[in-house]
Order: C-alpha cells, then sequence, then structure tokens
C-alpha cells in the first residue's frame, strides 16, 4: 500500500469535559471504500465531521495527501460530504444543486452545463433537472445529494449515514449502486454507518469504532471471521462468547476450563491463569452426541426455532448459558432434552485476551464513578 | 335537529363570545365607517344625507396624492431601514445558544411593557434643542449651538424604524431560526466562502421572513399618526394624520372615512400578496 490518502494521526475531540474521540490513528488508503461502524455515539460521525471540517480538532492531525488540514476550513478541503438528511438547498432545482460548487469554482457556464448533464446522467436523473427536492422521493434525492458532491472530482467521498432514511428495498440497491460507482470512479469513499450488514456488504476495510476508540480495523472477512476484540465479536454478527480460565499452556495447545467444561484448544501467546473468551459464531458452533477430541463441553438441547433457511438451536450449557448454533435445515437435528457435546472447527473460532479489556474497563467505570460524582 | 344542536353547541360556546366581540367592536364600526363614507358632511361638523360618492371623488386631489406618495415613502425607508438594522439583529440572535434566545427575545419585546407615546416621548427629551444629545454635545465641544434634530423629516423616521423595529426582528428570527444548519454545512463543503454562503443560500432562504418582516413593518407604519405628529412637530402631513385631521378638526367625516377605507384596501391588497407569497413557500 502506498502513502495513505488520510492520515488520522493521534486524533481527539473533546466536547467541553466529555471526550467523543480518543486519541484515533486512522490511515485510509487511495481507492478504498472505508467503512467508520459503531453503535450511535461511538463518535464514527463526529470523525467523519473532522475530516470534513464541519467539527474543530481537539487535537492531534489530519493530513489529506501529507497536508495537515486539521486547521482549514470545509471550504479549503478537497472533500465532499454526502449529508445524512442529503442538505439539498430547497430554493434551487436539481441543476442548480448540483452544479453549486462549480459555480463557487467559477467554471465556464458551457462546462458547468455540460459536466451537469454528464452527473445527472450517471445518476439516472435525466429528465428531473428542473424538479425542485421538494418534489422529488428519497432515493431521489440521495442522487442529488452523490452527484452534487461528484461533480467537484473529490480527492475522498464523505458519506454519513447516507442511506439510513430509505426504506429497505431502495437501500438494498443503493448500496450496490454506491459501490458499483465507487469501483468505476476509483474516488476514495468514507462511509458511516451503524448497520453492519451495511458495512459488510459494502467496505473493502472497516473501521469497527466504540467509545471514541478504534477497536479493530480490517477487511469484512477479516472483522467477521478474526474479531480482536470481544465488542467487535458481539456487535458485528451474532456471537457466542464464553468465560474461560486457561489452566495449562502446553506443546499440544492451551488448556481452558470453563464452568461447564473444558478443552484444549490450539493457540499461542497466552499464559497459565489468564482469563478470556472464547468467541465462536453459531454457525460454527456443532454438536454430537459422541464424545470429541479436546472438547469436553455438555449441554442439552433446549429448543429448535425454524428461520427458513437455516435452524437455530438453543443449547442450554451446565452452568444454566444458553449458546446458540445455526445448521442447514437439511440436517437432522437432536431431540429436544438430548445431551449434547459442543465443539467446533478450531480455526473457527477465536481466543481473545480479556486483561487488557478488564483494565480498560475498569478505567472506564472509575471515570465514569468520578464524573458522576461531580455532577453530584 | 336537536342532535345538529346539540354537537355545535361546544363549538358555539367556545368562539361565540369572541365572535360577539369582533362583531361589536370591529364589525359593526367598519360598516359605520362605509356608511359614512358615502354621507356629505353637514355645516356643524355632523354628516347628512343624501348619499353621494363626492368623498371618493374628492381623494382624487393633488395634496392628497401627495400626502399619499409621502407616507407609502416614508414607510418604505423606515421597511428597508427596519431590515437592514434587523436582519443583523435577528441573525445574531438565531445563532445565539438556545439558553439565551429567549432572554434576547424578551429585551427585543420589553419596550413594549411601556406605552409608546410615552416611549416616544422619551426620545424628545433626547432630541429637543435643550435634550440631553445637545447638551452633552455641547458640553464637551463638539458642537458650538445646539443641532436642529427634532420636529425633522430625520427625527420622524427614526421615531417610525424605533417603533417598527421588533416587528421586523421576530418574522426576521422566526426564519432564520428555522435554516437548516446542514444547508450552510453543505454550502461550505461545496466550496463556498462566508458571503457566498449568505447570498446564495440564507439570503434566498429567509426570503419569505424578509417579506413577512416588510409587511408587517409596512403596514403599521402606514397608519401611526402621532409619530409624525410628536417628531415631527406636525408640520409634514402623512395618511395617519390627515384622517385624524378629517376626524377631528376639519369636521369632515365623510372624508376622513373615505381615506380610512383607502387605506384599509391599499392593507389588504398587501395582505393578499402575503399570503400568496406564504403559500409560495410552502410548495418550495
Amino acid at each position: 500500500m502506498g502513502e495513505p490518502i488520510i492520515r488520522l494521526v493521534n486524533v481527539v475531540k473533546c466536547y467541553h469535559e466529555n471526550q467523543v474521540v480518543k486519541k484515533l490513528n486512522l490511515d485510509i488508503q487511495q481507492g478504498e471504500f472505508l467503512t467508520l461502524l459503531g453503535p450511535s455515539g461511538c463518535g464514527k460521525t463526529t470523525t467523519l465531521r473532522m475530516i470534513a471540517g464541519f467539527e474543530s480538532v481537539t487535537e492531534g492531525q489530519i493530513y489529506l495527501e501529507g497536508n495537515n488540514v486539521a486547521d482549514l476550513k470545509p471550504n479549503q478541503r478537497d472533500v465532499n460530504t454526502v449529508f445524512q438528511n442529503y442538505a439539498l438547498f430547497p430554493h434551487m432545482t436539481v441543476e442548480d444543486n448540483i452544479a453549486f460548487g462549480l459555480v463557487e469554482k467559477r467554471v465556464k457556464k458551457s462546462e458547468i452545463k455540460q459536466r451537469v448533464a454528464e452527473m445527472i446522467k450517471m445518476v439516472q436523473l435525466e429528465g428531473m433537472e428542473k424538479r425542485m427536492p421538494a418534489q422529488m422521493s428519497g432515493g431521489q434525492k440521495q442522487r442529488v445529494a452523490i452527484a452534487r458532491a461528484l461533480i467537484n472530482n473529490p480527492r475522498v467521498l464523505l458519506l454519513d449515514e447516507p442511506l439510513g432514511a430509505l426504506d429497505l428495498k431502495l437501500r438494498k440497491q443503493m448500496q450496490s449502486e454506491l459501490k458499483h460507482l465507487q469501483k468505476r470512479l476509483g474516488i476514495t469513499f468514507v462511509f458511516v454507518t451503524h448497520d453492519q450488514e451495511e458495512a459488510l456488504t459494502m467496505s473493502d476495510r472497516i473501521a469497527v469504532m466504540n467509545g471514541g476508540v478504534l477497536e479493530q480495523i480490517g477487511t469484512p472477512r477479516e472483522i467477521y471471521n478474526r474479531p480482536e476484540t470481544k465488542f467487535v465479536a458481539d456487535f458485528i454478527g451474532e456471537s457466542n462468547v464464553l468465560d474461560a480460565y486457561v489452566t495449562e499452556v502446553s506443546e499440544g495447545g492451551i488448556h481452558v476450563k470453563m464452568e461447564f467444561g473444558d478443552a484444549v484448544l490450539k493457540a499461542g501467546g497466552f499464559v497459565e491463569e489468564e482469563m478470556v473468551y472464547l468467541c465462536v459464531r453459531p454457525e460454527n458452533l456443532k454438536m454430537t452426541k459422541e464424545a470429541v477430541p479436546n472438547f469436553n463441553i455438555y449441554g442439552t438441547v433446549k429448543e429448535h426455532i425454524f428461520i427458513g433457511s437455516v435452524c437455530k438451536t438453543v443449547v442450554e450449557l451446565a452452568s444454566g448459558l444458553e449458546v446458540k448454533m445455526t445448521s442447514p435445515q437439511t440436517d437432522e437435528l437432536y431431540a429436544v432434552g438430548t445431551r449434547v457435546n459442543i465443539y467446533w472447527r478450531e480455526d473457527q473460532g477465536v481466543i481473545l485476551h480479556t486483561k487488557e479489556e478488564q483494565l480498560y474497563n475498569l478505567i472506564e467505570n472509575t471515570v465514569q464513578i468520578e464524573g458522576g460524582m461531580h455532577e453530584a | 335537529m336537536k342532535h345538529k344542536w346539540n354537537n355545535r353547541l361546544p363549538m358555539f360556546v367556545m368562539i361565540g363570545p369572541a365572535f360577539l366581540w369582533m362583531a361589536i367592536f370591529v364589525l359593526a364600526p367598519l360598516c359605520y365607517v362605509v356608511g359614512i363614507s358615502f354621507l356629505s358632511k353637514d355645516s356643524s361638523g355632523g354628516v347628512m344625507f343624501p348619499l353621494t360618492l363626492a368623498s371618493y371623488f374628492s381623494l382624487w386631489n393633488e395634496s392628497f396624492l401627495t400626502i399619499f406618495s409621502r407616507s407609502l415613502l416614508l414607510s418604505l425607508q423606515t421597511t428597508i431601514i427596519c431590515l437592514a438594522v434587523g436582519y443583523p439583529f435577528a441573525y445574531v440572535i438565531a445563532n445565539a445558544p438556545k439558553k439565551h434566545r429567549g432572554l434576547l427575545l424578551l429585551l427585543i419585546m420589553l419596550p413594549f411593557w411601556i406605552n409608546s407615546v410615552i416611549r416616544i416621548y422619551g426620545w424628545n427629551t433626547l432630541l429637543r434643542q435643550e435634550g440631553v444629545i445637545n447638551s452633552v454635545l455641547m458640553s464637551i465641544g463638539i458642537i458650538s449651538s445646539p443641532l436642529e434634530m427634532l420636529y425633522t423629516d430625520g427625527a420622524v423616521l427614526l421615531g417610525m424604524v424605533y417603533e417598527l423595529l421588533p416587528f421586523t426582528i421576530l418574522p426576521l428570527y422566526a426564519s432564520i431560526e428555522k435554516l437548516d444548519r446542514s444547508l450552510l454545512e453543505a454550502a461550505s463543503d461545496l466550496g463556498a466562502t462566508k458571503p457566498h454562503i449568505f447570498t446564495r443560500v440564507i439570503f434566498p432562504l429567509t426570503m419569505p421572513g424578509i417579506f413577512a418582516g416588510s409587511i408587517q413593518t409596512f403596514i403599521p407604519s402606514l397608519g401611526l399618526f402621532y409619530i409624525s405628529e410628536m417628531m415631527g412637530g406636525g408640520s409634514t402631513m402623512y395618511i395617519g394624520n390627515l384622517i385624524k385631521n378629517q376626524f377631528l378638526s376639519a369636521r369632515n367625516w365623510p372624508l376622513g372615512a373615505a381615506l380610512s377605507l383607502l387605506l384599509i384596501l391599499i392593507t389588504l391588497v398587501l395582505m393578499k400578496l402575503y399570503t400568496k407569497v406564504g403559500s409560495l413557500e410552502d410548495m418550495a
């Protein structure tokens, strides 16, 4: 990978005492579709707005093609934004909305006309040139907003939950259109969403944020299959997260003990007496009545839920904890009440350290308690 | 039949009193004015039959036309100055932190708690020959003889602007406050500088507020007679004074009534224009 087109270095954003983005470091590569994903309030929109220049940066630098732009105004940055509510100018026609940026750049009238026509064709709004935004549907407004931003040939296009207001079907359609558009134009897209499915389908890379911190960055496959934190494992898709304790580290792997059984797993980098999380996707969890080498986790089949393409099985472990697994609906299922052994293919489960997490949570809680005391 | 009455009873109870009030104190006097305008004046200053259109014909008179055009000009000047002063005012309030906005608006409304004749009289104290401004300026040696400020056309204009400024600011505030901030961000994002954001986005989008503010300033300014009397010394005649004089000193009630109706007509035309622009705004 070459020089990143956008580089965030130790970026901090505070509102009054409240840190909403904490020491964020992020490199965005030329031409990629990068998604900032996280629950509401995780700082993803604030990060996007700092790149656009709508929010000042409390600390740190933002580099656009190697130049620090942290102190530049939005109109001095070579990036454009597609807003959540589209933010189309209600007093201007579709044409005038799209031409807005070019008029600011004092481009010749004949050229503006030509480029606007090209854009309108690209977003398939032919025949709507003279319409006002109020006369258009959400999807059409969305197209105008995209055309209005792209006509300026920005180095990077920033999209702030642009599909949030659309109904599901239109949303799916716009997802694939946007993705194709991005591939065709080769422009870097930075896309903000809280919808993990949207992020997985559209992105080249996903940056998962939580509480103002970057949890993990990687391709959709990496994020889904190899989550690096408990939060990512929980937030992206469904996951069974089991608390476990490392009893022994040997040549054959690590021995872990849980409330409801034990297992021997191949993994490096763990030490004895360490608390760990075992994260397994429901589709990777398997059950059998026979004994499985290295796995000694037993439970009782509690419920089968048929949900179309797959069947969801809930198994209650000895401790009362329930794990979920999905299997093709054609598979034969054990009857409810059957005692089964739970296992998974070792490369399909993830083992996570908990130490930093716990420490981190501890600090978080302390800060919250202190904050609470201040308020009281 | 009985059912219908029962259903409508609450409606009558609720709007009945207001309707009665309006009928007695607005509609009836208005009819009275319309009636008088078609009568002729008698020698003792009252009115008498026969019915005639004479008052209306006498409106077409050069001195009346001069007064009308002078009044319209004064109102126009007042409106323009109020807009020029009021817009930045409204803009600052609308962009102030939310918790301060209420207080700032209250300060705009505060003068209404004092009778406007008294407030205008206050200007009198400031502006007259031996008034506060002249004495201060003379005592610090900026001027040697008192400035002629009161009883000038400028003083009348000042009084009008002073009196009507809140009426301009409030609708302006309402429309600026409504402005979607993300539109300003979008304009900035697309490369617009601050002056351009104003001319290309803020100004056109607050046009309805500008129009409402203009109408709400222009219409009352046509009828304000006491300001031109107190600040202009009654030396220059405006529609308001003219009407008042017809009733109180010239004792030509039919003419006064006809003049009033003309004023009402002008107002109605402006109001119509106002609602038309209002409905255009809804469409956009």
